[in-house]
């Protein structure tokens, strides 16, 4: 299995910037201390943002310097015969004149196609090089070298003095490159656009899935769009729920112990072999608890959610919105957004924060991000149900602040070369600091689809009778 | 021989058991303006044998005594539920319409019906009568 390292984000914020000072004592008293995980998480966000970033602009460099090259080659091979050898040129007739204004509208529209196609915000950094626009690269270059060498060799030697005829030339060239730009708009836009393959996502440690169909894509492009739609599908990975299971898990195994009384030689595989057996023969009750644990749970979530409901509802019926013409009679006692949303809230800041905390999202809002909805829902008139619609379930990662993501750096694992193609059967999982999303790939099933015809007036129908008669 | 005894009992066995034809001649009360014998009919050309309960072949579509009135003149005759009526006085009645059995059955004219009437084996009627 190969590593790469993918970069979502350009930019990391180094967090506390003590931090090169106090790495030696990771002591749970000190002030400034911080956990393994953090240090681990701080030192690969440094290492890794030098090393990429030259690699994106060598490469953005290159393609600009060859684009302006492709976009002057037609107007100096115009333009070279009248500076060189302007007089023993024939002089340019009608058709050579109309060919000029050809020329200059296909350069133009080839200008505006590679602005909308080419020039776009890169929005990731991809570990290998993306293989169709590297062989792009490679075509126009060549291409552009091998008219540069016939002009060369042909025209500029040979001083042709046939205006027309390189004219014309010029105009191929223009004709060729807009060739290409059909290319590149078929094979980096078009090809994928037709769904191929369906991926499955998991995360791993909740097991939340989704499915994604994706045309043909590069592996490492696929996790692109992954990624892309993990921030919005999936919901916030919340390390404070996973808590219970392995507590749960820990119990299990916690109870056992094996102790060697035949003598040395330490079977390690058959001491475990005996552990699993001894642990699933015991009459084991964890079960049960696990069952009264949820339903217990259950009931306290709904019971704390009605009375935010109860709460939140009486809170917003004491705001009222001022008219424009009642905005003038009473001056004194009017209230921006933001002061509303302060006068209101205390009456259901305790009932929100104890739903916060059953439900274990209470590092997710701070009060100020909660008085901050609060002014918005209001300024937008929004209904209690629509400005709690945020806090009852857990949302898209997008929708909180970025320090709580928990998933920055991106790590591509796979089995095959991440610039090979997406195929059926394939596995490769991206994996983060805390968890990690391991995605399946199938294909979609080839369609048979047949067609019978129906005629309207064959619908005809029988009285099934079962009657009685008594004589 | 013991041969021709055996084969005998078999053959006697074989048609008292499974079905045998039975004559059952009734006589009409006179209630008010009719003449009624006493039982329902079902089944029919023009009827869904499948939902015939009395009936072993669901193909069946010939007619069936699907009631009895208690003491009327079918009773008395020997009348059974699940009957197939096969012929009254000589008219057939396994390719008739509800309608045309029922005429049949209820002429003006006539005082005294002749049925011939075949039967399931014993056993069999009473699972039915039980299932039904």
């Amino acid at each position: 299995m190969s590593c790469y390292s993918l970069n979502v984000l350009e930019e990391e914020p180094l967090g506390d910037d003590n931090w090169g000072e106090t790495t030696t004592a990771i002591t749970g008293t000190s002030e400034h201390s911080i956990s393994q995980e953090d240090i681990a998480r701080i030192s690969k966000d440094l290492e890794d943002s030098v090393g990429l970033d030259c690699k994106r602009y060598l490469g953005l460099t290159v393609a600009a310097v060859l684009g302006l090259l492709v976009f002057l080659t037609p107007i100096a091979f115009i333009l070279l015969p009248q500076i060189l050898w302007r007089d023993d040129l024939e002089p340019c007739g009608t058709v050579c004149e109309g060919l000029f204004i050809s020329v200059a509208f296909k350069l133009l529209i080839l200008l505006i196609g590679t602005w909308a196609l080419f020039f776009r915000q890169p929005k990731a950094d991809l570990p290998r090089v993306f293989v169709f626009r590297a062989l792009l690269l490679v075509l126009i270059f060549l291409f552009v070298f091998s008219y540069w060498l016939f002009y060369g060799v042909r025209i500029l030697d040979s001083k042709d003095t046939n205006y027309q005829g390189i004219v014309q030339y010029a105009v191929s060239l223009v004709d060729a490159l807009l060739f290409i730009h059909y290319l590149a708009i078929v094979l980096l836009e078009l090809r994928q656009l037709q769904p191929m393959f369906t991926l499955k996502v998991v995360r791993s440690t909740d097991g939340e899935s989704r499915y994604y169909s994706l045309g043909h894509l590069s592996i490492q492009r696929a996790a692109l769009v992954v990624l892309e739609n993990y921030y919005r599908d999936f919901t916030v990975y919340n390390p404070a729920l996973l808590t219970a299971s392995k507590s749960r898990a820990a119990k299990h195994m916690a109870g056992l112990k094996v102790y060697n009384v035949d003598g040395p030689g330490n079977n390690a595989s058959g001491q475990s072999r005996a552990m699993i057996a001894a642990a699933a023969r015991r009459r084991d009750s964890s079960h049960n608890e696990l069952y009264y644990e949820e339903a217990d749970h259950e009931r306290r979530v709904k019971k704390r959610r009605a009375r935010l409901v109860v709460a939140v509802e009486e809170a917003f019926t004491h705001i009222k919105r001022l008219q424009a013409e009642e905005q003038q009679k009473a001056p004194g006692e009017m209230m921006d957004p933001r002061e509303a949303a302060q006068a209101i809230f205390p009456s259901m800041a305790r009932a929100l924060q104890k739903y916060l905390r059953t439900t274990r999202q209470q590092q997710y809002h701070s009060m100020e991000s909660i008085l901050q909805h609060l002014s918005f829902c209001i300024t937008n008139n929004m209904t209690p149900k629509a400005f709690l619609e945020r806090y009852l379930n857990p949302g898209p990662t997008l929708q909180y602040d970025r320090d709580r993501w928990f998933s920055k750096q991106w790590t591509l694992v796979s089995e095959e070369a991440v610039t090979s193609g997406l195929q059926d059967g394939i596995v490769f999982v991206l994996k983060c600091l805390d968890f990690s999303l391991v995605v399946n790939v199938k294909k979609i099933p080839f369609i048979k689809l047949s067609e019978e015809f129906i005629d309207p007036k064959s619908h005809k129908f029988v009285l099934r009778l079962q009657s009685e008669t008594s004589v | 021989n013991a041969f021709e005894i055996s084969s005998l009992i078999t053959i006697l066995s074989y048609l008292i058991s499974f079905s045998f034809q039975q004559r059952i001649e009734i006589h009409k009360l006179r209630q008010g303006d009719n003449l009624i014998l006493g039982f329902s009919i079902g089944g029919g050309i023009d009827q869904d044998p499948t939902q015939n309960p009395f009936s072993e072949d669901k193909t069946d579509k010939g007619i069936y005594v699907t009631r009895v009135t208690e003491g009327g003149p079918a009773e008395v005759a020997g009348l059974q539920i699940g009957d197939k009526i096969m012929q009254v006085n000589g008219w057939d009645m396994t390719m008739v319409t509800h309608d045309q059995a029922r005429k049949r059955l209820t002429k003006r004219n006539e005082e005294v019906v002749r049925l011939l009437v075949t039967r399931q084996s014993l056993q069999k009627a009473v699972q039915q009568s039980m299932m039904s």
